[in-house]
């Protein structure tokens, strides 16, 4: 039995890479290739003058050199964080009271449907529209003023205070992506055997305990899937500072990610900064994202298959 | 009982709350949707006004707006991109989750690493090569990189691994399935609840991308849904009307709803099924 | 087995990579001819018959000069049999238009025949960027237009597409004079009258504008409703380009006066701390405004502060330039219709306007040439244009006449004849100091100084912001010593 399954694994082995192949063709074509002609052209000074083009001319590391030490790079960045957490904070905790009260047994919630529904619908707007529609709702005034107006407060400019614009884009970001967090979370939630909740329950563990030491645990893989693809459309932040700031990312740059500072450069299609400025961003992206996994989830894909046999073999089969 | 009451009543509250955030966007839309330029111009009101109709007709006789074409587009944009995202997810992360060979690893990493990488990085060599290959101004180039969609792999692989075990695979192979029999057969059904929420997530995001088409596509007969609010955003002082752009945002919004409330469904019947053995 | 299909997939990503290098190293190169699309059924060989081409191709961001071609050239029977007409489209919005005219035009020479682009309009604050290239055809030259076509023209828009050479490459239909539109009853309680030789003489220089607003602050009035309302007459009327001639920006002393005077304003309250085109600006103009005035061009005038003087806004399909006694009945009462003036103000300028230009390697230049003939310097059509449209048009003679047409008092205006005061402006423009950077730089000016102005930021960040912003879109551009 067992030299046979190894022979077996073999020749099922280029099934693996059979299966691989969709991907990575079509990885190369439409991603790889404009990627390593962007890194390519970031040694290059590489730019146009109006209709006219200027290099190529090798220039080295001179881009590079321009990209970390000439420009506001660290400030871009921590604005991105920053207003990154602003939104995923709150996204984060709504999204996993939510998806408690939605399975939750004792509470038994009605119009759950509903509010599921309606929860997730914010984020089936364009960003673009979304942006354009806040920028109504916060203009000096716009209903929010006017309400602040009728309450006795002086109308506050959103747009040309710091805080508050940054507030305003992580305010969005929560609204747009809450509701798909906790689906999420309620499939993972949902997922968890609820014998094991039971044996806690018996004995003695309170509803706290049970949740950080049960609950949490068992739906780690989607908590890590939640973090990384938050994450991921962080450091991709684009569309709605861009809208509500008029791509200007007012007040005084504080409200500029990294992409649309990348975009100043597509627009002068300066290929060399650009480049530069994009493999930084790469190399910090694909740094973090290796990080995250690998401290996340302790174990190695094939290990964790392994692990996660016994648990699904209970619950797996129809 | 007047704790579990007042509990409850709070969970209600803080519910409404947040439906009111997320519905207040549609509201305003509609509320726009319905008025004329000069009054949206001048700041926001909660009445409704009486343009409706008068949008709704400037939008659909605009025959330099093809809206209708605009729709087929981007419906076959985002249902494409939709099936092909999440077939090919599954496959890939079915041949790093079942199979053993040696670059597996590598080729786990590689995808894990380059999830993050924006798309705007390579935009500058995306259109330049695309032109070489020929498809600029062509649909190809926005719904077949989908395939690739390294997230989507993600969230497929960690779906599969708490609920796709090997010995289901194992059974099938002792009944002679062959292996790419037993994808479509056995894993594709398993895997449905998770395709449809990923069908979701891509429909959405490719119904609303403008950044790629914008860069690809010229031809009035080929614009999808984001390029024409973007043209009517762009349209000259004469023809200027915030009423239309509005408009058009809330007749692109409705297929998306439908969409979403077909597959939706198929969500929470998904979840269900998961949680059966309570 | 499994070694040989590794090596295959390895090898194929280091030939891809390879080629990509290669495609990276002549990127000045053009791309392979894409000539799918082209119909078998035409001429195969234009190369030895010079043959006008089947298919003329015009770009724009929108649709306006389609809309106008139809109705005044193809409409008027002057489009050939057998030629066909396309338009491509691309929106503004981030730059996407610049972005695939670029595109196009740099593989202008290897597009077949019928993809070949002809003719493409242009912005004035980008003009000179195809304008000062290879890839724009001088009109009178090469495309044939003669001196005198051009003649009835008003200089300013010649002015903008004037290459380095002194060679004109583009024409327009319109001319877009401003002036300054004000509120006739806050006039008539600031300055005491609202006859518009008097508000015009009490605004005519910078320094009594100061004076007025300072009036009308202590009556409770704003000037202007916000930061930029005044820029454009202060860029318009440089003495010099933005750049000098080794690529160092150069502030002109009459921005730094649009800079101290805006800050001024705001600090004094003479403002209303809004942006061009915000929701605050608009409703400024409406009836519940206190602003006494809005600097404003030709095309504003009907269409956007129309617009935001009326309470109830006019029912669809209705304008000025309908049917009469629709608009009449829409108007009456409604807002501050009627109660707005226009003059000239402290200084000529120019605020928006489109050119057509006609593009190298263009295959239909008889065609182009009519076209141009006829929607930029025929004078008939012209003033049929501006009669349809109430839109200011590029024909001094033409312009001068109507002006003296009584039919053309503006009832929104309180019976002035504003194209009158229009044709006198236009006349007055000087943009010789136009540079290609305009759009950018007049942009990010605005932009930076923003934060300036409310306080956010000291002077010095303000103008550290705008270099850094300048740089990032004109890589070429050097900050000044």
């Amino acid at each position: 039995m067992k030299t046979s399954k190894k022979s077996k694994s073999i020749s099922y082995a280029k099934w693996g890479y059979i299966f691989l192949i969709p991907f990575f063709t079509i990885y190369i074509i439409f991603s790889l290739i404009p990627l390593v002609s962007t890194f390519y052209n970031s040694f290059f000074e590489n730019y146009m003058s109006g209709l006219k083009q200027i290099g190529p001319n090798f220039v080295g590391l001179e881009n590079y050199k321009t990209i970390l030490f000439d420009t506001e790079l660290p400030k871009y960045a921590y604005n991105t964080l920053l207003i990154w957490i602003l939104g995923f904070i709150p996204q984060i905790i709504v999204s996993m009271v939510l998806a408690l009260w939605f399975t939750s047994v004792r509470l038994k919630l009605k119009f759950t449907g509903f509010f599921k529904t309606v929860i997730y619908m914010p984020n089936l707007i364009m960003a673009a529209a979304f942006s354009m529609l806040f920028w109504t709702l916060f203009s000096d005034i716009g209903p929010v003023n006017n309400l602040l107006v009728a309450m006795g407060y002086e109308p506050i400019s959103f747009f040309q205070n710091i805080n508050a614009t940054r507030g305003l884009v992580g305010l969005m970001n929560f609204l747009m992506w809450f509701g798909n967090t906790t689906i999420l979370l309620m499939a993972g939630v949902m997922g968890i055997d609820s014998s094991i909740l039971e044996a806690a329950q018996i004995d003695g563990a309170s509803s706290w305990k049970t949740f950080w030491n049960v609950t949490i645990p068992s739906i780690k893989p989607i908590l890590v899937y939640v973090f990384l693809t938050s994450l991921i459309g962080g450091v991709q932040m684009f569309d709605v500072p861009q809208i509500l700031t008029n791509g200007s990312g007012g007040p005084d740059r504080t409200s500029m990610t990294m992409i649309m500072y990348l975009n100043k450069h597509l627009f002068s299609k300066n290929y060399g900064l650009a480049g530069a400025l994009s493999v930084i961003l790469f190399l910090i992206t694909a740094i973090i994202s290796f990080i995250i996994y690998k401290n996340l989830t302790e174990k190695g894909p094939k290990e964790k298959i392994d692990s996660n046999k016994k648990i699904s073999v209970k619950g797996g089969g129809k | 009982m007047s704790i579990s009451k007042l509990n409850k009543f709070l969970c209600y509250l803080v519910l409404i709350l947040l439906s009111i955030l997320c519905l207040i966007s549609f509201y305003l839309l509609i509320i726009n949707s319905t008025r004329a330029h000069s009054e949206i111009q001048k700041g926001f009101s909660f009445n409704f006004g009486d343009f409706f109709d008068a949008n709704l007709k400037n939008v659909l006789d605009n025959d330099q707006l093809p809206v209708l074409k605009g729709i087929r587009n981007s419906l076959f944009v985002s249902i494409g991109t939709a099936i092909l995202a999440t077939y090919f997810s599954v496959l890939t992360a079915f041949s790093i989750h079942t199979y053993d060979f040696k670059f597996k690893r590598l080729a786990f990493t590689f995808i894990m690493m380059i999830m993050m990488v924006p798309p705007q990085v390579s935009a500058l060599g995306f259109i330049r090569w695309m032109g070489e290959l020929d498809l600029m101004d062509s649909l190809i180039p926005l719904f077949l990189p989908s395939i690739a969609s390294p997230i989507v792999f993600y969230f497929m692989l960690a779906y599969m691994q708490s609920n796709l075990p090997k010995a289901t695979i194992e059974a099938a192979r002792m009944d002679g399935s062959s292996e790419f029999r037993t994808f479509n057969l056995i894993v594709l059904p398993i895997m449905k609840p998770a395709i449809a929420v990923q069908a979701i997530f891509t429909f959405v995001s490719a119904w609303n991308n403008y950044f790629i088409p914008s860069l690809i596509i010229r031809s009035a007969e080929k614009k999808t849904l984001p390029i024409l609010i973007a043209q009517l955003r762009s349209a000259d002082y004469l023809k200027f009307d915030m009423g239309q752009v509005y408009m058009l945002i809330f007749l692109a919004i409705i297929p998306i709803i439908v969409v979403y409330i077909i597959l939706s469904k198929y969500i929470v019947r998904g979840v269900a099924v998961g949680s059966v053995k309570e | 087995m499994k070694k040989f299909k590794k090596i295959i997939a390895l090898t194929l990503v280091l030939i891809m990579s390879l080629s990509l290098v290669a495609c990276g190293n002549d990127t000045n190169e053009v791309a392979t001819p894409p000539d799918g699309s082209s119909d078998t059924s035409t001429d195969p060989t234009p190369d030895t018959i010079a043959e006008e081409g089947k298919v003329l191709n015009i770009w724009g961001w929108n649709d306006e000069f389609k809309g106008l071609y139809e109705r005044y050239f193809e409409g008027a029977g002057k489009l050939p049999d057998g030629i066909e007409v396309k338009f491509t489209i691309v929106p503004n919005d981030d730059n996407a238009y610049q972005n695939a005219l670029d595109e196009a035009l740099l593989n202008q020479k290897s597009a077949s025949d019928d993809e070949k682009i002809d003719l493409f309009l242009v912005e004035a604050d980008y003009a000179l960027k195809y304008v000062d290239s290879d890839y724009t055809l001088d009109i009178i030259n090469d495309v044939g237009l003669t001196e005198e076509d051009i003649s009835g023209q008003y200089k300013y828009t010649q002015e903008i597409v004037t290459d380095s050479k002194g060679a004109i490459k583009g024409t327009s239909w319109q001319a877009t004079p401003g002036l300054f539109a004000y509120r006739r009853s806050i006039a008539k309680d600031v300055l005491g009258t609202d006859d518009p030789v008097e508000v015009q003489e009490a605004l005519s220089t910078w320094d009594k504008f100061y004076d007025v607003a300072g009036n009308a602050h202590g009556k409770g009035y704003k000037m202007l409703s916000g930061y930029d309302d005044s820029y454009r007459t202060f860029s318009n009327n440089t003495s010099s380009p933005w750049i000098d001639n080794d690529g160092s920006i150069i502030i002109d002393n009459n921005i730094i006066n649009w800079i101290e005077q805006t800050k001024e304003f705001t600090d004094k309250g003479y403002n209303n701390k809004s942006s061009l085109w915000d929701d605050q600006w608009a409703a400024d103009q409406g009836s519940e405004g206190k602003v006494f005035g809005f600097f404003y061009s030709t095309w504003g005038i009907n269409f956007t502060l129309l617009g935001n003087a009326v309470d109830t806004p006019l029912p669809d399909g209705v304008t000025a330039t309908g049917d009469p006694e629709a608009f009449e009945a829409a108007t009456t009462g409604n807002g501050v219709f009627g109660e707005y003036g226009v003059v000239e103000g402290p200084q000529n300028y120019y605020w928006g306007g489109s050119w057509l230009c006609a593009a190298t390697e263009s295959d239909n230049l008889d065609l182009v040439q009519e076209i141009m003939r006829t929607m930029t310097c025929d004078a008939d059509t012209l003033t049929t244009i501006t009669k349809d449209t109430q839109d200011f048009t590029n024909n001094i003679d033409a312009m001068e006449a109507l002006s003296k047409d009584d039919n053309f008092a503006s009832a929104f205006l309180g019976g002035q004849n504003h194209i009158s005061l229009f044709a006198e402006s236009a006349k007055g423009i000087d943009m010789s100091n136009i540079s290609p950077y305009d759009q950018g730089l007049n942009e990010d000016m605005q932009t930076s100084f923003r934060d300036y102005f409310n306080g956010t930021v000291d002077y010095d960040t303000a103008l550290d912001n705008f270099y850094r912003a300048a740089i990032e879109k004109y890589p070429d551009l050097k900050r000044p010593k």
